[in-house]
């Protein structure tokens, strides 16, 4: 068997350039055969997503935006170490470290806290390295529906903490839970 | 001739225009829902409840665009273009017998604005007239590719019209008039002639696809080639004037179609209804029955569309000359021996 003639997908056809039967050349078969094939899609479950109204099923290892956390005290965990910029493919992470002042013990959880944080979500490549990555169990990608708003332009796409940090109110809730 | 028939045929004559312009109108809704439904999708469903108002959204686009015309030394041929081309498709139906007749303030009312007793003829001299529109709009347009597309349109028509000619005088023969409101009458009880005239009702079908410019014989307007051609350069509502018109002569030549082959608005057991429940009941469903079948031609064109790609030039011109033209000959020929036989 010669490799012009072997199929590898099993649906090769030979195309032939023979000339028309009289039949064949008034077209009433072959538009007949298509008509059919046509009818049979009307019929047929329709695959559009009406966006706003449905979503798609997400998967269910779905990785969406980023979360820094905050402990069952409410105060937050990272401590700008940066093995998440570190370990982050795509460099869109980067930070500032500070040292925590003795009156914002309620608000760290360690000496050493992040002052900036910030994720250029437009670099951002969701790969989950960072969580991975993070020795405190800091940053986490929620399994949020709300992505990274369209926008006109680069800067706001870069988000910075009041963006990232878990919003308090979870928090709460979250310990509220824990405790019962 | 008194007022009553005046009024008479006014009211008849408004109403048919009425609804062939809702009928093209809501024919573009009905086109996108066709289209999206085979392709598997859903279709315009924002603009009223399933898209119900879409088509007065789309107007409504129309006339609100700027009226841009080109450079052209022709300006009042451009704006003649779609305004034969709209006429054209609305005039069409002057004598098309929309039902028997009426029974009302103790008068009978024939439901046609005009039997006139060369109908026939009447149609396939309007017909005719109807790619002057395309032909002098792709002409004013000062553009090569609406040229093109006009030329293309002109020679298309004249190719079509023979062998929807020749599928007529078949008809012709058996009907032995050319009025359209005895042809209608002839066919009462399952007498249709498509029984009879089989080969002449599609040759005469598939001419009248070429007659109304739709796919697979949309030469003159294909985008990829011509770029929309004979309305590149119109816009607004002179463009929508082009659309309403393909969109009218689809509804009419449905009509045509439906009674001149499928029995008019004959229906089994039409005589029986009129012996029971009356002339009114059983016209009133006849003109229903008709409605009917106008729209089952209407959805096949749409069907068509969306199923087959549009003819190469060479192979519309070989289909009109060698295929469609001997056929309907044949069935001159055929038809003739067995009037004869049968005398």
């Amino acid at each position: 068997m010669s490799l012009d003639t072997y199929s590898f997908s099993g649906r090769k056809k030979q195309v032939s350039n023979k000339k028309l039967t009289w039949l064949e050349s008034i077209y009433l078969v072959a538009i007949a055969k298509g008509m059919w094939v046509t009818l049979k899609h009307m019929f047929r479950k329709k695959v559009t997503i009406s966006y706003p109204e449905q979503t798609r099923p997400f998967s269910p290892v779905y990785r969406g935006l980023h979360m820094l956390m905050r402990d069952d005290e409410g105060r937050e965990r990272c401590t700008a170490c940066g093995l998440c910029a570190l370990s982050c493919p795509a460099e869109a992470i980067s930070m500032t470290a500070a040292e925590r002042k003795p009156e914002e013990k309620h608000l760290y959880r360690e000496e050493k806290y992040a002052s900036i944080y910030e994720i250029n979500m437009l670099r951002c490549i969701f790969c989950g390295l960072c969580e991975e990555a993070c020795p405190k169990q800091a940053i986490y990608l929620t399994k949020s529906k709300v992505f990274a708003k369209s926008n006109s332009t680069r800067e706001s796409f870069i988000f910075g903490k009041e963006e990232l940090v878990m919003p308090l109110e979870m928090a709460i809730q979250n310990s509220k839970q824990n405790q019962a | 001739m008194d007022n009553t028939i005046l009024i008479e045929k006014s009211v008849i004559i408004l109403v048919v225009f009425a609804i062939t312009m809702l009928m093209a109108m809501y024919m573009t809704l009905a086109e996108r829902k066709i289209a999206a439904w085979i392709q598997d999708r859903i279709g315009p469903n924002r603009a009223g409840k399933g898209g119900i108002l879409q088509p007065l959204a789309d107007g409504l686009k129309l006339f609100a665009k700027e009226e841009y015309a080109p450079d052209t030394p022709n300006k009042f041929l451009f704006v003649l273009g779609p305004t034969i081309s709209m006429t054209i498709a609305l005039i069409t139906s002057a004598v098309l017998p929309w039902g028997d007749k009426l029974h009302l303030f103790g008068r009978d009312i024939i439901l046609q604005s005009a039997d006139i007793n060369v109908g026939l003829l009447y149609i396939f001299a309007v017909l005719s007239v109807s790619v002057y529109g395309i032909m002098i709009g792709g002409w004013a347009s000062n553009n090569k590719y609406s040229l093109m597309s006009a030329m293309r349109a002109a020679s298309q028509m004249i190719s079509y019209e023979i062998a929807m000619g020749l599928s007529i005088i078949a008809l012709l023969l058996m009907t032995q008039t050319l009025s359209l409101r005895e042809i209608a009458l002839q066919q009462n009880g399952m007498n249709w002639n498509i029984f009879y005239q089989p080969l002449g009702f599609l040759i005469f079908w598939i001419c009248s696809f070429a007659e109304t410019n739709r796919n697979p014989f949309d030469l003159a307007e294909c985008e990829q080639e011509l770029i929309g051609g004979y309305h590149t350069e119109y816009s607004s509502m002179r463009m929508g004037f082009f659309l309403f018109a393909e969109y009218a002569s689809m509804f009419v030549s449905s009509a045509i179609l439906s009674i001149l082959y499928l029995g008019a608005y004959n229906y089994p057991g039409m005589d029986w209804a009129v012996e029971n429940w009356g002339v009114n009941i059983a016209n009133v469903i006849g003109m229903l029955v008709l409605f009917i079948k106008i729209c089952f031609f209407i959805f096949v064109y749409m069907w068509v569309r969306w199923t087959l790609p549009r003819f190469r030039y060479d192979q519309l011109m070989n289909l009109g000359w060698k295929k469609l033209i001997p056929l309907a000959l044949f069935n001159i020929l055929v038809t003739a021996v067995v009037i004869l036989l049968l005398k």
